[in-house]
């Protein structure tokens, strides 16, 4: 298969471990059963699964935000117990404090660390460009569309300089025009950022799109069914939507997929 | 409202109860229904009154000391409950007996407890108003956005910004939802209080007045109280009208 090419990049040290996870809901639910991963640090790797696979779960713990029932996470060498400095959350439904302006939403990673207001605002600022908002800086979510709120999310988890970048479904809730301007701003960001992304989505063509490793997950209980590196192709947007290895992922991830869906 | 089909603007159906009153109460066919017409002077007399005065600011400090004492109490104890089941089992129960029981038959024990004074009126505007204040707060925190308190734990909040930089913004509108059926209650309490304690503020006039079939001023005296109650809450509206926009944008 064209797109298990292995490269150099498969050998760069990993930045998160995440060694015999597993997560039971109430003693019924068994959502991740066994998983063993490892994520390569500079990167971006997608968790891809049918919907309630445990994708969210598995980010989530990884955050620190939920506790596994079994099993651990590394994060730079260290067991996590809870959320850290080092991880930075996007989430699907933006989570922005509606009653403050996109500057202090930006900002309120750092604003909760103690900075002083100028140079958080500042940190910020810088940061509300690059996700491509400037002129936006005083208005307040409700006057901007999905796409932009998800923008000043994007800026909020970058202000405060995690190593690595959870983002789960973030272009879910924003229109197809909107989403396939924010993939490539995505791509362009992630050459600037060099972070270590971890990315959840539903979507095949996003996941082969923006990344270097897509995490293929089984139905309930889930469980890790297939790791697949996907080498970026070189170019522009529209060369690499019609490159032959980029088809050639998508196209084996559906087949795979779609075993599930017949099952 | 709409008569014989032909709609009435509110300003003139308050007009016709207007006329109304001041038709039964020249027919004098109740002691208790004077015209409506001596009603209006015996409240610009009022107006001037000394004694009205004195009233109105003994009532007006134990209704804002109450309501203060209130707020301070009834949202972070809302809060609080809202945030930690444990608690809100703990004191859930107590604060909704309260809020459903006659709090009137309470007052002469806080007269005991407090003596015959200012303490209690404090008190009983207190007892009516925080328990609404604290249930709709609680309510608010049960029905607030989980990734926005995710949000706040993946990017290290302390469970003090948690509360001040968070919760109680996002619980806004529900306090203050809260605060203007608290008032409203407050106002109650005041008067129920006065009229129990019988010597002090209102209440005094309202006894004097009744007791004296003075029915123009003890009219003029609940009219003013209604426009007091209706128009705090009318203020309370207008702020949440302001800040209505982040109800929409709630998850
Ligand atoms: N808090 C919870 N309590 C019980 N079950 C849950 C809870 N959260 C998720 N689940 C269940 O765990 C499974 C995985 O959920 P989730 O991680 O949200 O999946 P995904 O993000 O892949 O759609 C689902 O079957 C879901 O119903
Ligand atoms: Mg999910």
């Amino acid at each position: 298969m064209a797109a298990e090419t292995s490269d150099t990049s498969a050998k760069a040290e990993s930045i998160v471990e995440v060694r015999h996870l597993s997560k039971t809901y109430d003693g019924r639910v068994r959502a991740l059963e066994d998983i063993n991963l490892s994520f390569p640090k500079g990167q971006l790797t997608t968790l891809l699964g049918p919907s309630g696979c445990g994708k969210t779960t598995m980010l989530k713990i990884i955050a620190g935000l939920l506790e596994p029932s079994s099993g651990e996470v590394f994060v730079n060498g260290k067991k996590i117990t809870g959320p850290g400095p080092e991880r930075a959350f996007v989430f699907q439904d933006f989570a922005l404090m509606p009653w403050a302006t996109v500057l202090r939403n930006a900002a309120f990673g750092l604003e909760l660390r103690g900075m002083a207001k100028n140079e958080r605002n500042e940190i910020a600022r810088k940061y509300i460009a690059e996700v491509g908002l400037t002129g936006f800086e005083n208005s307040y979510p409700r006057e901007l569309s999905g796409g932009m709120r998800q923008r000043v999310g994007l800026a909020r988890a970058l202000a405060v300089n995690a190593d690595v970048l959870l983002m789960d479904e973030p272009f879910s809730a924003v229109d197809e025009q909107t989403r396939r301007k924010f993939q490539e701003d995505m791509l362009a960001l992630m050459e600037i950022e060099k972070k270590t992304f971890i990315f959840v989505t539903h979507s095949i063509e996003e996941a082969v799109y923006l990344s270097d490793q897509v995490v293929l997950l089984s139905r309930l209980p889930g469980k890790v069914s297939e790791i697949i590196k996907a080498p970026k192709a070189a170019g522009s947007p529209d060369e690499i939507r019609r490159d032959k290895v980029y088809l050639d992922t998508v196209e084996h991830i559906w087949q795979t997929l779609r075993k599930y869906l017949e099952e | 409202m709409k008569i014989f089909g032909v709609k009435i603007p509110m300003m003139y159906s308050l007009l016709i109860w207007v006329v109304l009153w001041e038709i039964v109460g020249q027919m004098e066919m109740f002691l208790v229904i004077p015209p409506f017409s001596g009603i209006v002077v015996a409240i610009i007399e009022m107006a001037q009154a000394e004694n009205f005065h004195d009233a109105a600011s003994l009532s007006l400090y134990s209704f804002a000391m109450g309501m203060l004492i209130s707020i301070i109490v009834g949202i972070p104890l809302g809060l609080v409950m809202g945030k930690i089941p444990a608690a809100d089992r703990l004191l859930g129960m107590w604060v909704n007996v309260f809020l459903s029981a006659p709090l009137s038959s309470l007052v002469p024990i806080i007269m005991i407890l407090f003596g015959f004074g200012q303490t209690t009126i404090i008190v009983t505007v207190f007892m009516f108003a925080v328990w609404i204040i604290t249930l709709d707060t609680c309510a608010g925190v049960k029905h607030i956005n989980p990734s926005l308190l995710e949000m706040g734990e993946s990017f290290g909040a302390s469970s003090w910004q948690m509360y001040s930089k968070i919760l109680i913004w996002a619980v806004l509108p529900e306090i203050l939802a809260g605060l203007r059926l608290g008032l409203i209650r407050g106002v109650k309490g005041v008067i129920i209080g006065q009229l129990l304690v019988a010597l002090i503020g209102m209440g005094e006039l309202l006894t004097v007045y009744s007791r004296g079939f003075h029915m123009e001023e003890f009219w003029a005296l609940i009219l003013f109280l209604f426009a007091f109650a209706l128009g705090t809450s009318w203020l309370i509206s207008l702020l949440e009208r302001r800040i209505e926009y982040y109800a929409g944008s709630r998850g």
